[in-house]
């Protein structure tokens, strides 16, 4: 199970073809790979029954990736304290040529002064970082007036250098582990 | 067989970047570029905690990863600066410290830990003069630090002036003037006072409505660019005491003004920001994936300085974009840093738009 979560997929739907640029053709001593996005550069065709079909699978895939996570008090997920809803999750772009997939995660703290709600946006972001298939931008936020200090932790939870620190803080780590761990059912 | 692939530069007013080298070797997000100061070095450094020095032989057109420092740091590293002379090599890292490297023995090797910061060092950089070196924490404190002749770090002062997390620090290009940029939406300016020996804060400037990710200032050092987590970009001009245009002073300090903002251009939080001081040119660094190149117009006037937008790469890595650095010597060559793990170079090309 672990291996599953440790596996963050950063796939690349790769064209691996050497990249050859202008006078740069001679003497390229190794292939110079970018990969490009085939998802996204289809998305520009597609008819629009298709892509809210797309929006609604991207949905879903977000929903079941963070509703299992484990609150950190309690001995129950997410979905089931109803800190985390499927109407809090939002498609604000599903990427083309020129933009990348964006989507926005909403919840909803149990208690207006609840102190964890920022392991909470923490172990959502790093679980979906780690489970996503491609590379999508997620924005998360507390649900407008939920929370006493909302702001800030919206700040904290968005800022990739706070995460990336606080992921290399030993205890802080472990903790948001143990929550995004998933249970054998 | 030679495959063509078609670069996603999209056809704007008067330029274009074209991808020089895409470049692998880092593991995980790459968090910083540095060129040295002659241009034929650069360092770049990221989540897997080490330094990489990337150099091109003679006739070679192919930048190649000749050097690794490991071992220097415990946890990420954030940033890394050359000194003037380009000798030394500070790396700012995650585990609280700063590295100082030099090549006394040929190779680079780490010979100083600069220690004093309670958590995270963001971001360090080295004074025009060489002598002086400054460092800043998510502890909300710049430290500067006083070299001597036998390599000696001495603090020489803590300047607890910002209410949070400070990103960024960057030297004045001629005077020992230190700006720093934070996640208290601020930028803050600070310099010596003779007198006392005691660092001051002698400027704060205030308009950006989230952090301030990067800072650079022009090659004259009276105008400041900015960049932030509010999607803008920001240019500040700097007025001195007596200024013609009357713009208020206070304590005999300059006042620096916003001139400038550059919305609606990033679809994102912008990185980093990098001011050529060669071509003028500005870069910047977005989480939209995108690089792009600002430039003033030529009916631009200095208290209401106009910039357009003359370049913009889609899709310069495929996440996150979070260092851009021009090259110092060479006009036009650009390295960036990406959360794809990937660095990048790029050579601008000035272009007469064709229909």
């Amino acid at each position: 199970m672990l291996a599953l979560l440790l596996n963050k997929t950063k796939t690349f739907v790769g064209m691996n073809e050497v990249m050859v640029h202008g006078d740069l053709i001679d003497n390229v001593n190794r292939a110079l790979q970018r990969p490009s996005n085939f998802l996204n550069q289809e998305m520009d065709e597609l008819d629009e029954e298709s892509i809210s079909k797309r929006k609604q699978d991207l949905k879903d895939q977000v929903y079941d990736c963070i509703r299992t996570i484990k609150d950190p008090e309690k001995p129950s997920t997410l979905e089931d304290l109803e800190v985390v809803y499927e109407d809090g999750i939002q498609v604000k772009s599903l990427g083309g040529a020129n933009s990348p997939s964006v989507i926005h995660v909403e919840f909803n703290p149990t208690v207006p002064h609840c102190s964890l709600a920022t392991l909470i946006g923490l172990c959502m972001r790093i679980k979906l970082q780690r489970t996503l298939l491609q590379a999508i931008k997620v924005d998360i936020t507390i649900k407008k007036g939920a929370h006493d200090t909302e702001d800030e932790i919206n700040k904290q939870v968005n800022d990739k250098e706070r995460v990336a620190a606080a992921m290399e803080n030993p205890n802080l780590r472990e903790m948001v582990e143990n929550c995004i761990r998933e249970c054998d059912d | 067989m030679k495959v063509l692939y078609v670069c996603p530069v999209e056809m704007a007013a008067s330029g274009r970047l074209d991808l020089v080298d895409s470049l692998t070797g880092h593991r995980g997000r790459v968090w910083n570029v540095s060129w040295n100061p002659t241009g034929t070095v650069f360092a770049s450094c990221g989540e897997d905690k080490t330094v990489r020095l990337w150099t091109k032989s003679s006739g070679q057109r192919t930048w190649m990863n000749k050097t690794v420092l490991t071992d220097g740091h415990q946890r990420t590293i954030r940033e890394v600066a050359w000194s003037p002379c380009g000798n030394y090599l500070a790396s700012a890292s995650f585990d609280a410290t700063t590295a100082i490297w030099d090549r006394k023995s040929g190779e680079f090797e780490c010979n100083a830990t600069l220690e004093g910061h309670e958590n995270e060092v963001k971001s360090v950089c080295w004074a025009k003069s060489g002598n002086l070196l400054a460092t800043c924490s998510r502890d909300k404190s710049v430290w500067v630090w006083e070299t001597s002749e036998d390599d000696e770090y001495e603090c020489a002062a803590v300047i607890n002036a910002h209410s949070q997390d400070v990103k960024k620090v960057i030297w004045h290009p001629h005077d020992d003037i230190l700006a720093s940029s934070s996640y208290d939406n601020t930028i803050k300016l600070f310099r010596e006072d003779i007198s006392d020996n005691d660092w001051i804060n002698c400027g704060t400037l205030a308009s950006h409505e989230s952090t301030v990710w990067g800072i650079a200032f022009d090659k004259t050092g009276t105008r400041l660019a900015s960049c932030s987590d509010d999607k803008t970009v920001k240019i500040w001009q700097q007025y001195l005491p007596g200024n013609p245009e009357g713009v208020v002073t206070q304590s005999n300090e300059p006042t620096w003004k916003c001139v400038c903002t550059l919305s609606g251009y990033h679809s994102r939080v912008v990185y980093d920001i990098a001011w050529c001081h060669q071509t003028d040119l500005i870069a910047t660094a977005c989480g939209d994936d995108a690089i792009r190149v600002f430039k003033e117009t030529p009916s631009s006037h200095k208290n209401q300085p106009e910039f357009e937008l003359i370049c913009t790469v889609h899709r310069a890595h495929t996440q996150d974009v979070n260092s851009v650095a021009w090259n110092p010597k060479e006009a036009g060559l650009l390295a960036s840093a990406g959360d794809d793990s990937r660095v990048n170079l790029w050579q601008f090309k000035e272009e007469t738009i064709i229909f």
